[in-house]
């Protein structure tokens, strides 16, 4: 960091710096104050500063999106858009709402992991699993923290990436958290490495990442594969209401890279994710996005085929109960030939909620031979649930291969009646039929999630039909 | 009444009350009995085999249904089968994505009493598989979703199959031989005729052929919406010769 910089930051009149580099919470609402003390909190190099303001002001002008899901609900003004770890307030167990202790329990994930789930403060201790790895992954290269040491540890890395696949222009909420993330994960896998174990599990349970505006940038170089995965299925409680994340991959020739996500959100949670990959020649990106709770999610995960014979495939799920609804579905962008994009969307409504598939597929002039499937499957368990579907194809090119799918089915009186006569309950036949549905996508969930997934369902078919 | 499953003067109609199907059936089916009921198409043979697992379609307007002694007319489905009542069905239904083994287990299990001992994954497979290999079928058919393209015959076999796992005290089979060859139909009865456990049958059938391999010990005709002839074999054989036009 530049000596200008640094005495910039040291003369900084702001009337709430830290009192203890342990404990800042900026005040609620968003301004300029705000965003250059987070970034003066954090000590943050020049250009992570600036590209924090510019977002501000991108965000500032940018409109809230006229489509998609209502989000009249969020104020801007009555969100801590930074609050440092070690000063989170955490409830008391005897806070956290009956029914969310109840799902833990019977979804059976273990004590000790709950009361962090539920904010209770606990650091789940994972440490010991978490350095072996750690160590492995060290030999190989691989860098894997989260993005505010990779700001500090890894800055060219970081810089050289950091908003070139989600630009700060991209949308009102991408701008968001440019201007005030906070937590995320950076990985960077070199040339060649093989990440044999997925990264995952001890991130279900760590604190950096289930932050409001995490933001995660994940670089695959040249021939290298990663398998990354976050959230869970189990419910997570917070009193927050907004959660928009950034999550850029960058995938380099011949690389792969898989992204799990399986999200189950409290249901006062407004969603707005923005995820996409850059997949260079002959790599492959997959999404697999799983979305559960929430009130309102909006999250479309994005290929850009940007070399010949890249892949991209996603698979969106979505699962929108009582007053909620699932916005979700995916984007391919082919800017090469011989590309191929799926994309593949499940959902199941239930109880009144709602669930959009929404979808872009667009394939430039010169794309020859590329190909894009898209398959969106709709559950409707009653007749207060809905379900809608926006598909947009966009191709200028002759040469290429495009198919479309579409299925709307609402759990019959005959499946049913079929199922029961075999001695299962209506819920036990309900929840049958919604796991056989969604079974494509769960398959490729890592096994713990798949199974509790399976009762979670079970659970809400029980809720839902007594 | 203990080991018998009698339907009482049942009269029903479409659940939205359009149209009356069944006009006062009677019938009584002991345990080890087996009973056929054949008829013309359109005169209540399937709406009577669906009203008996209380298909949510119909309503039974009068009469009653009671089985070992119990009332079953007004129950759910689900309750029937863990009573002893099993359907077969004319067209299984398809459900994608679930695996016809666990599906199976599933069901096995809800049909044990309370505190009793649930069958493990890989017990069933075996129980399982011996069962097929019993009844001639290929348990491939385990490994896939549940009547998700079969042929027409994996179905019908499929139903023998869940039939033989539940081992209920009362089957009603719907037309097993629909849509089957000579080669397919001799298959199902086959198996049909190899089950070992005690249990009451009610066979319907629109064709009489299925009959020379699975032999009744008393023949129904339903026609019009009521039993309009009863006898044994023989009534079969009439019916044979001279259609149903002659029956009442």
């Amino acid at each position: 960091m530049s000596s200008d910089a640094r005495s910039i930051r040291a003369s900084y009149p702001l009337g709430f710096h830290k009192p203890d580099k342990s404990v800042f919470r900026t005040p609620k609402g968003i301004s300029r104050e705000v965003v250059e003390a987070i970034s003066y909190y954090k000590n943050e190099p020049e250009w992570m500063r600036r590209f924090r303001l510019q977002a501000l002001m991108m965000f500032e002008q940018k409109m809230m999106p006229t489509w998609g899901a209502d989000l009249s609900g969020i104020n801007f003004d009555d969100i801590y858009y930074y609050v440092s770890p070690a000063d989170r307030k955490f409830r008391t167990w005897d806070e956290v709402p009956e029914e969310i202790k109840d799902t833990y329990e019977k979804i059976g994930i273990p004590e000790a992991e709950r009361a962090y789930l539920a904010g209770v403060g606990a650091q789940y201790d994972s440490e010991v699993v978490y350095h072996s790895l750690k160590r492995q992954w060290e030999e190989q290269g691989v860098i894997f923290v989260d993005t505010d040491t990779a700001v500090q540890k890894y800055p060219d890395l970081v810089r050289e990436y950091f908003g070139t696949v989600i630009p700060i222009s991209d949308n009102k909420f991408a701008a968001l958290n440019s201007a005030v993330w906070s937590g995320g994960s950076f990985v960077y896998v070199p040339k060649g490495v093989h990440v044999e174990i997925p990264l995952q599990a001890y991130f279900r349970i760590n604190a950096a990442n289930m932050g409001q505006f995490e933001r995660t940038l994940i670089i695959a170089d040249e021939g290298s594969y990663v398998h990354y995965v976050e959230g869970c299925t189990a419910p997570i409680y917070t009193t927050d209401s907004l959660h928009a994340a950034v999550v850029e991959i960058v995938v380099k020739k011949g690389a792969r890279v898989r992204y799990t996500t399986m999200q189950n959100w409290s249901s006062n949670v407004y969603n707005l994710v923005t995820k996409r990959m850059l997949i260079e020649e002959d790599g492959f990106g997959e999404w697999i996005d799983g979305n559960l709770g929430s009130k309102v999610t909006m999250k479309y995960p994005s290929v850009i085929l940007n070399g010949r014979g890249a892949k991209g495939e996603i698979l969106s799920l979505a699962f929108a109960g009582k007053g909620q609804h699932q916005d979700a579905g995916g984007k391919a962008i082919h800017l090469a030939p011989d590309t191929t994009s799926t994309i593949t969307s499940k959902s199941v409504s239930l109880q009144g909620g709602r669930s959009s598939y929404r979808g872009m597929v667009k394939i430039i002039n010169g794309a020859k031979g590329s190909k894009s499937f898209v398959r969106c499957d709709a559950l409707l368990l009653d007749e207060i649930s809905r379900s809608d579907t926006y598909p947009t194809n966009i191709v200028n090119e002759q040469d290429v291969t495009l198919g479309h799918e579409a299925s709307v089915s609402k759990v019959g009186e005959q499946q049913l009646f079929y199922l029961m006569s075999r001695g299962l309950s209506e819920a036990q036949a309900t929840s049958l039929i919604v796991n056989g549905f969604i079974e494509p996508i769960v398959k490729e969930l890592p096994l713990e999630y798949a199974a509790e997934l399976n009762q979670l369902i079970n659970l809400s078919m029980e809720g839902a039909i007594g | 009444m203990k080991d018998m499953l009698e339907i009482k003067n049942l009269h029903v109609s479409t659940a939205d009350g359009t149209k009356d199907i069944l006009h006062g059936v009677s019938l009584v089916i002991k345990k080890g009995e087996k009973h056929a009921i054949m008829g013309p198409n359109g005169g209540g043979k399937s709406t009577l085999a669906q009203v008996l697992m209380g298909h949510p379609g119909y309503t039974v307007t009068k009469g009653s249904i009671i089985l070992n002694g119990t009332d079953i007319t007004d129950m759910p489905p689900d309750q029937r089968a863990k009573l002893g009542l099993f359907l077969g069905f004319q067209y299984p239904v398809e459900v994608a994505g679930v695996n016809f083994a666990n599906f199976l287990r599933m069901c096995v299990n809800e049909q044990k009493a309370e505190g009793e001992k649930k069958v493990s994954p890989i017990a069933f497979r075996n129980q399982l598989a011996e069962q097929a290999k019993k009844l001639g079928f290929s348990d491939e058919l385990a490994k896939r979703s549940l009547n998700q393209d079969f042929s027409g015959g994996e179905k019908k076999k499929a139903e023998i199959l869940q039939l033989a796992m539940l081992k209920p005290q009362f089957a009603i089979l719907d037309e097993p031989d629909s849509g089957l060859d000579v080669d397919a139909l001799r298959y199902i009865a086959n198996a049909l005729n190899s089950l070992e456990h005690p249990m009451g049958l009610l066979l319907i059938t629109h064709y009489q052929r299925i009959l020379a391999y699975v032999k009744p010990d008393f023949v129904h005709v339903v026609k019009g919406g009521k039993i309009v002839a009863s006898g044994g074999p023989e009534l079969a054989e009439k019916v044979e010769q001279s259609g149903y036009e002659n029956l009442a």
